[in-house]
């Protein structure tokens, strides 16, 4: 299948990749740029482990053709840090214990920063709303909302 | 040495994972993760029969394909393997047989994902079908193909216990009641898919396996099994894992094909599963039949009780003898009961292979045993809390069946949650569709007995402590996401109160971590967290050494305040951790020390056979209680809310304590509600997240959790296990909360709407409406 030249943001900078019509973003993303944050967990859209932002909205890249984010700007776990510091968000899945063994964290904190991108004061049934798309096997989701909470408020709960 | 004087504890503390920022940044490397380049691609031909016998399994027409660097059959490897030194039926890639629909044929290694997706479309294979199972009926039924030839009936094995007079203790009884259980197959669905990278060396003969699994310890010595090596030549590394929940306690077929592969194909090869695959890989809960009879005084005192259990194990052995004898030692344990028979089933069926999972053994039996205890004590109008109050263990003490109780804080737990929940105030009293239900369990903390037994201590730790400071914690304990490295560092840290920031955790790597037989029977913390406390007192001592001599004191004068040490009482002698290490490394240089842990022989249970599953140092108690509400329309349940007492022990990290408990718990949710594998014809029917329903956010209630605090005298100040007790209660507590909404007993899981609406239908037409 040929090629073709694409410009993608990928968290901030612009990229000159030539990219073949069927790859997956996931696939891009993890093959192309070596960026592994973001996770593979079921093959099809059911799980949420993938997400990352596409233009601000968060977007399941495993089901999202590269080709169509030609000229749009991603952002995925890899960008959350300012200059090596958490985000409010990483930081409230660290300390409140939102991840456990991380598989699903990248996903989850991607879908929370879409979130409070669009509803910086989300309640709790925002937060659900916002990630029921986002499977997590280990929390029970009880310390997923505190982390949420906890980078809303800026404080610890 | 004096004791310690006040500081900041290590334990107890809320300590955000040792390893969690990696987690939270996206740098965690998990093993699909790890470094590509020069890899080939690893896939795996899988049976399309359940049961058949191989004629051939034609490969020509694929390694004709440009790219295919080799492919493998059974031919590859006739060493069998298995958990269970006594049960190794299972070949890496079918030989002579296949047992079931997807099990691995053949496996290639090509040079991209499309070749080997062609090379795997070009793969056939001829068989004579044999009549397959996915119902344990029809498997046991007379004239039944078998599946294994030594396994007639496909009996994979059976087991009877007799404790106490039964006959006599249901002649006590005032009240005798039975019932049916018929608890679905569920799997744990881990969110990282299955994969594995394996480099062969093939100048030096050795091979290097990176894998997802949660015993590195076991998956070496298979490996150097199947691939007839000396261990010395086997490299076993654990990266990132995400999540296990008991299916990686074993070694996995795929993991042993990997390496194979990448021995025939002469350098590395990345395998990574599809979800479908993973679904296929199983090794999950069984489905269970569960037959009960509890005998009990009208005052609620129970004086006898009679389990018959059934567990359709799948295709081959796995774990199944130990799941077998766990639903027994586990079923009475929790409470003090006279006279307890047994009868345990293990059956083979044309389906994937069960094995450990969370609660391990225990789950779908008390979910029984708290749902008739529950009906027994409404019937005889006692309240639920009081039934079980009347049946408390008295600790200290041994049960009927050889387990040693030496902390039990179930009282407490029962408080709690009575008091949480505000049952007394709120029992039936709730409005219409709504509903309260407890239930209690419990669970070991680590298996005193290891699974391959070599005389071994249960557990070792190392410590490297060198030049600049930093102490290294090397442990071949795995952490999965459970949080096990960060409960070692917290160990390490108390006894030696040094800066958290001195520690370092390796887990694991064979060439540097010391063996540890893994991540099952809720072991770590407190096996391996007894090992840490050790090693890390033995590096104090040296250290206090160190100091004394550098103070020109005696040994027993230093007090060992972390980062400085000093004479105690004395004025102005003191000295930093740092000069304390510079003093210590004179003559000697890096200074390793060693801990370890042997569980002793009067712990590891009684003398009768299959008495060695179930004993452990100590035991773990909880009660939880749930509030649902019950869709009468729909049939749905809704839990609102939960509220879960936990007796750890004590909490090393109360913070991953509430994180295990509530994972627990809410897994035990998806168990009761909606989660069941499915087979039709022996095809997987659910192998993949829609169809297999895993709770979401939006269906998940609240879990308030109570940390009870009984300190074990044995376990590492005073813990024990907080990863796997609390899950078995909350399947009977919705029950319970079903029955206290509606007036329908769920005997059978998950509750789905169809089987609540059919249970209510039938109640209202039976006219014994509430």
């Amino acid at each position: 299948m040929a090629k073709t030249i694409m410009h993608i943001q990928v968290n901030g900078e612009i990229r000159e990749d030539a990219v073949q019509g069927n790859l997956l973003l996931i696939d891009y993303l993890r093959e192309t740029c070596g960026l592994t944050g973001t996770k593979m967990g079921c093959d099809g859209g059911e799980c949420g482990a993938c997400t990352v932002l596409v233009n601000g909205i968060p977007r399941l890249s495993c089901l999202t053709l590269t080709a169509t984010v030609d000229g749009l700007n991603i952002e995925t776990i890899e960008g959350a840090q300012t200059k090596g510091r958490l985000s409010k968000l990483q930081q409230g899945f660290h300390e409140q214990l939102g991840s456990q063994c991380g598989y699903c964290t990248p996903g989850m904190i991607m879908a929370a920063d879409g979130l409070l991108r669009q509803n910086p004061c989300p309640s709790d049934d925002d937060i659900k709303q916002a990630l029921g798309g986002n499977i997590c096997r280990c929390t029970g989701y009880v310390k997923i909302i505190e982390a949420v909470r906890f980078a809303v408020s800026g404080n610890a709960l | 040495m004096k004791h310690t004087p006040k500081r900041a504890r290590m334990v107890g503390r809320r300590a955000p994972l040792i390893d969690g920022i990696e987690k939270v940044t996206g740098k965690a490397k998990y093993t699909a993760d790890l470094d590509p380049v020069g890899a080939l691609v690893g896939r795996i031909y899988r049976s399309p029969f359940s049961h058949a016998e191989i004629i051939s399994v034609n490969i020509d027409e694929a390694l004709k394909l440009p790219g295919v660097v080799s492919i493998i059959t059974g031919d590859e490897c006739d060493i069998p393997f298995g958990i269970l030194p006594i049960a190794q039926n299972e070949f890496p890639l079918s030989r002579g047989k296949v047992r079931y629909r997807g099990e691995p044929v053949a496996a290639i290694a090509a040079i991209d994902e499309k070749t080997a997706e062609r090379a795997l479309s070009l793969i056939t294979m001829d068989v004579r079908e044999l009549e397959s199972y996915d119902h344990p009926e029809k498997a046991l039924a007379e004239n039944a193909a078998q599946l294994f030839d030594d396994r007639p009936g496909n009996l994979e094995r059976e087991v009877h216990h007799e404790f106490g007079d039964v006959e006599n203790g249901f002649k006590q009884a005032e009240l005798i009641q039975e019932a049916h259980f018929d608890c679905a197959e569920v799997t744990h669905v881990h969110m990282e898919p299955h994969a594995a990278l394996a480099e062969y060396d093939v100048e030096r003969d050795r091979i290097t396996l990176q894998s997802v699994t949660q015993v590195p310890f076991y998956v070496h010595l298979r490996i150097a099994q199947c691939l007839n090596i000396d261990t010395s030549k086997v490299h076993v590394i654990k990266p990132f894992i995400g999540g296990g929940f008991g299916a990686r306690t074993e070694t996995l077929n795929f993991e042993i094909i990997a390496c194979l592969l990448a021995r025939t194909a002469g350098g590395k090869v990345r395998m990574k599963l599809s979800r479908e695959e993973t679904f296929l890989t199983h090794r999950g809960r069984p489905h269970t039949l569960v037959d009960l009879k509890i005998g009990m005084k009208k005052d609620g005192r129970i004086t006898a009780c009679q389990c018959r259990v059934q567990q359709t194990g799948g295709a081959y052995a796995g774990y199944g003898i130990v799941t077998i004898l766990y639903a027994g030692s586990l079923l009475n344990a929790i409470y003090d009961i006279p006279a307890v028979k047994y009868d345990g089933y293990r059956v083979y069926t044309n389906t994937p292979a069960c094995g450990a999972m969370r609660g391990h053994g225990t789950v779908d039996v008390r979910h029984a045993f708290e749902s008739l205890l529950d009906q027994m004590a409404h019937q005889l109008g006692l309240d639920a809390f009081d039934v079980r109050r009347k049946n408390l263990l008295n600790a200290p003490m041994e049960t009927i069946n050889g387990l040693k109780v030496t902390s039990y804080g179930l009282p407490e737990c029962l408080d709690w949650a009575e008091q949480a929940s505000k049952w007394k105030t709120r029992k039936g009293k709730l409005p219409h569709g709504k509903g309260l239900g407890m239930a209690c369990s419990h669970y070991v903390s680590g298996a005193a007995k290891p699974v391959h037994w070599t005389g071994e201590p249960h557990a070792v730790i190392n410590l490297k402590l060198d030049f600049d400071g930093g102490i290294t914690i090397l442990t071949g304990a795995a952490d999965i996401g459970q949080g096990s490295s960060t409960i070692l560092a917290q160990v390490v840290g108390e006894v030696l109160g040094v800066d958290f920031s001195r520690l370092t955790v390796i887990a694991n790597d064979s060439r540097i971590t010391p063996k540890d037989n893994g991540s099952y029977s809720s072991r770590v913390t407190f096996m391996v967290g007894n090992a840490a406390l050790q090693a890390a007192e033995n590096l104090k001592t040296i250290l206090v050494e160190a100091a004394a001599k550098r103070l020109d004191a005696n040994f027993e004068d230093i007090e060992c305040l972390g980062e400085f040490y000093r004479v105690a009482g004395g004025q102005g002698s003191v000295i930093s951790f740092n000069d304390v290490v510079t003093e210590a490394l004179v003559d000697t240089g890096t200074i390793t020390t060693k801990g370890t842990f042997t569980v002793p022989r009067k712990f590891q249970g009684g003398k009768y056979r299959g008495a060695g599953v179930g004993p452990s140092m100590a035991y773990s108690y909880s009660t939880v209680a749930a509030e649902v509400s019950v869709d009468d329309i729909t049939g749905q349940v809704m839990v609102d809310h939960v509220w879960a007492a936990h007796d750890c022990g004590y909490a090393l990290n109360p913070l991953s304590v509430e994180g295990q408990v509530q994972g627990a718990v809410w897994m035990g949710l998806g168990q009761a509600l909606s989660e069941e594998t499915q087979y039709i014809n022996g095809l997987p029917f659910a192998a993949n997240m829609l169809d297999y329903r895993v709770p979401t956010i939006n269906c998940s209630p609240p879990i308030d959790v109570k940390i009870v605090e009984s300190i074990d005298p044995n376990g590492p100040f005073g813990a024990k296990e907080a990863s796997e007790g609390a899950l078995a209660a909350i399947i009977p507590a919705i029950a319970n909360a079903i029955f206290d909404a509606t007036g329908v007993r769920m005997k059978n899981t998950p509750f789905t709407p169809d089987r609540i609406l059919m249970a209510m239908d039938k109640l209202k037409k039976s006219g014994d409406c509430r």
